[in-house]
């Protein structure tokens, strides 16, 4: 077995990041494409953790953790915009709210 | 060698559970999914040494942010949605995107231990500090080179409390 190095782990999160986008792309249920959200995010910050580690430095720790912050910012505002829209549309679809199109 | 095994224990918990989370039909079982993954990468943090966010990610992430995912899902009536069709009409041009940025990881993985020559360390920047542990080191920095960032966050979070509340509330 062959020690596990930096290139690993930015494997895993390139997978990870594009499962994530995957959800987004391809879902329709609001709640799901947020928790795609998430798995994106969750990607970025397993990447900016190998290079901290890689560079023997915090500071992508320390981005890490302002990653975390901005993602739970976006998960209370995303999920009070869907309780607000369901109160008014009765729908957890992403494509049946189309009141901008044309 | 334990690090190896505890890797690919981890990264499997990660990958699975995304790919759950991505493919279920009911919300429920995505979250639940999505806990499974969201555990996966706090294992990687500890791999990694950063015993700190492995914490942050247990607490914040599994014990508060999926909460509130779940608490939404029980407010919002999610029975309809999980009858209708998952998957929205792009989804076969979505899907060759990522075919494409699948081959593109293939193809580097397939380069083997070249494609991935990363810059060596210690090329200048602040001194590592002295503390001990992950967590004192990462309060110094974070206390003395990003302390208006930190300060930005907080206000960030005022924020966004202050907006989901107004937002779902009924009436203003």
């Amino acid at each position: 077995m062959h020690p596990i190095t930096t290139a690993h782990y930015l494997v895993l999160s390139a997978i990870l990041l594009v499962i994530g986008t995957l959800g987004v792309l391809t879902r329709r249920n609001i709640v799901i494409i947020l928790m795609s959200i998430e798995l994106i995010l969750n990607a970025v910050n397993i990447n900016l953790i190998a290079f901290a580690r890689h560079l023997g430095q915090v500071s992508g720790q320390i981005f890490a953790i302002f990653v975390i912050v901005v993602a739970v910012g976006e998960a209370a505002v995303g999920l009070g915009i869907l309780i607000a829209l369901f109160r008014n549309k009765e729908t957890v679809q992403a494509d049946e709210i189309d009141l901008l199109k044309w | 060698m334990t690090e190896t095994i505890f890797f690919y224990i981890f990264a499997l918990l990660t990958l699975g559970g995304a790919v759950l989370t991505v493919t279920r039909k009911s919300a429920v079982y995505s979250a639940v999914s999505l806990i499974v993954s969201l555990v996966g990468v706090a294992g990687l943090f500890l791999l990694q040494q950063a015993e700190f966010l492995f914490a942050v990610q247990i607490i914040l992430y599994i014990g508060g942010v999926m909460v509130l995912f779940l608490f939404v899902i029980m407010l919002v009536n999610l029975d309809e949605a999980a009858k209708q069709r998952q998957w929205n009409r792009q989804w076969w041009l979505a899907l060759a995107c990522l075919l494409g940025a699948g081959a593109l990881i293939v193809y580097f993985l397939s380069q083997g231990a070249g494609a991935f020559r990363i810059a060596s360390p210690a090329l200048g920047g602040a001194p590592p500090s002295a503390a001990p542990g992950n967590t004192e080191r990462l309060a110094d920095t974070l206390f003395s080179d990003y302390l208006l960032p930190f300060e930005i966050a907080s206000v960030l979070l005022l924020v966004a409390v202050v907006g989901s509340v107004f937002l779902a509330k009924k009436k203003v």
